[in-house]
């Protein structure tokens, strides 16, 4: 199809879905004009039935737990994925035509100073940061998903303020995988409390503990501990596998 | 309906609408990804609007009490899966294109179009 007509095609139907999305949010209810029931009924059960002061992660972690599995899993995929496709670049790169994304014989400008010392200042606070979300996320805004992108940004910062090789150094490929996979296999773990106790998969059976703490929540607390890891773990896989990519250019252009 | 209670599901359909120009219209598959992270951003803005209520409190109740009016933590939860599943969606189309660039030496995705077994 030329250029021409697959644009006068696709504004057609562009036009067409934002006509069908305006159309449709005309009888919706004003934005601010709340009609519920679902928030108000789910707002005061988070908080008596479940002691979790954060009502988003009673939702994600208790209430539709089911599916932050299957997001959690999504999440797995999609590593595994962009582990495996760049993992075969090795035997891609042999053959002909491979583009380099710097000028030939040209040196690496170093890492300025500014970017070091920041980067290195910000590690400590960083992990403090992280390790307080996912823990806190019962009680305050946050939890595994928020904390453990926060955390998986520590090695990225190193990586940043220092080398690849250092980034390789302090995030083994090894440990990094085995913690993803006991991150995900934590979540199934977690569910299967409630088969051993004898109820439904992912029940709530752990003492709620007091609300407004770290331990109110029950299983909520411990399933943000495995998402935190899960979700660190498996951004700095991503970001391996990226490094990875360039650290064999590197090394091949040594060569 | 106000202007002001109106303009979350227009910015939504403005955001969706660019987006997916952008998508079709794409010369760069790196530029593709992003033009489908615009598209989703979109349903945050929606999902956001739906469960607001004017002067209510964020579903937290570490300071409050639980019978606070707040807006809805079910919709805030959703945004949150959209959001993690944006991220590593991402990753793997970027992935993706890096493979791209290899096998056909361009990111144009037009010049992917033809198969080859």
């Amino acid at each position: 199809m030329s250029g021409g007509a697959r644009a006068v095609l696709a504004g057609l139907g562009i036009a067409g879905v934002v006509f069908v999305i305006l159309w449709g949010a005309v009888d919706l209810p004003a934005v601010g004009h709340y009609l519920g029931p679902y928030g108000d009924v789910v707002t005061p059960l988070a908080v008596f039935a479940r002691h979790s002061t954060d009502a988003v992660s009673a939702v994600n972690f208790d209430f539709r737990g089911i599916d932050t599995l299957g997001e959690e899993f999504i999440l797995f995929t999609s590593v595994l994925g962009v582990t495996l496709l760049l993992r075969q670049s090795e035997e891609g790169a042999k053959g002909e035509g491979e583009s380099e994304d710097r000028a030939q014989g040209r040196p690496t400008p170093s890492t300025g100073d500014a970017v070091r010392s920041f980067g290195s200042g910000m590690v400590g606070l960083l992990v403090l940061f992280g390790t307080y979300m996912v823990t806190h996320g019962t009680v305050t805004p946050g939890g595994g998903f928020q904390g453990g992108v926060i955390l998986a940004t520590v090695p990225l910062l190193v990586y940043l303020s220092s080398s690849a090789e250092i980034f390789e150094r302090i995030a083994p490929r090894r440990l990094v995988e085995a913690g993803e996979s006991a991150g995900a296999f934590g979540y199934v773990l977690v569910g299967l409390f409630g088969v051993i106790a004898g109820v439904e998969f992912l029940r709530n059976v752990v003492p709620l503990g007091k609300t407004g703490t770290l331990t109110g929540g029950g299983t909520t607390v411990l399933l943000n501990l495995t998402v935190g890891l899960e979700v660190a773990t498996g951004f700095v896989l991503l970001m391996l596998a990226f490094v990875d990519e360039a650290l064999q250019r590197r090394r091949r252009a040594q060569r | 309906m106000s202007v002001y209670g109106f303009l979350p599901y227009a910015l939504t359909a403005w955001l969706f609408g660019w987006g997916l120009y952008g998508i079709v219209s794409s010369r760069n598959w790196v530029h593709l990804c992003i033009c489908l992270a615009i598209v989703q951003s979109s349903t945050y803005v929606l999902l956001l609007g739906i469960g607001y209520r004017l002067g209510a409190a964020a579903p937290v109740f570490a300071q409050f009490s639980a019978s606070t009016a707040a807006v809805d933590p079910v919709v805030q939860a959703l945004m949150l899966t959209d959001i993690v599943v944006e991220a590593t969606v991402v990753a793997l189309l970027l992935a993706l294109a890096v493979r791209a660039h290899q096998s056909t030496g361009s990111l144009d995705p037009s010049a992917s179009c033809e198969m080859r077994g």
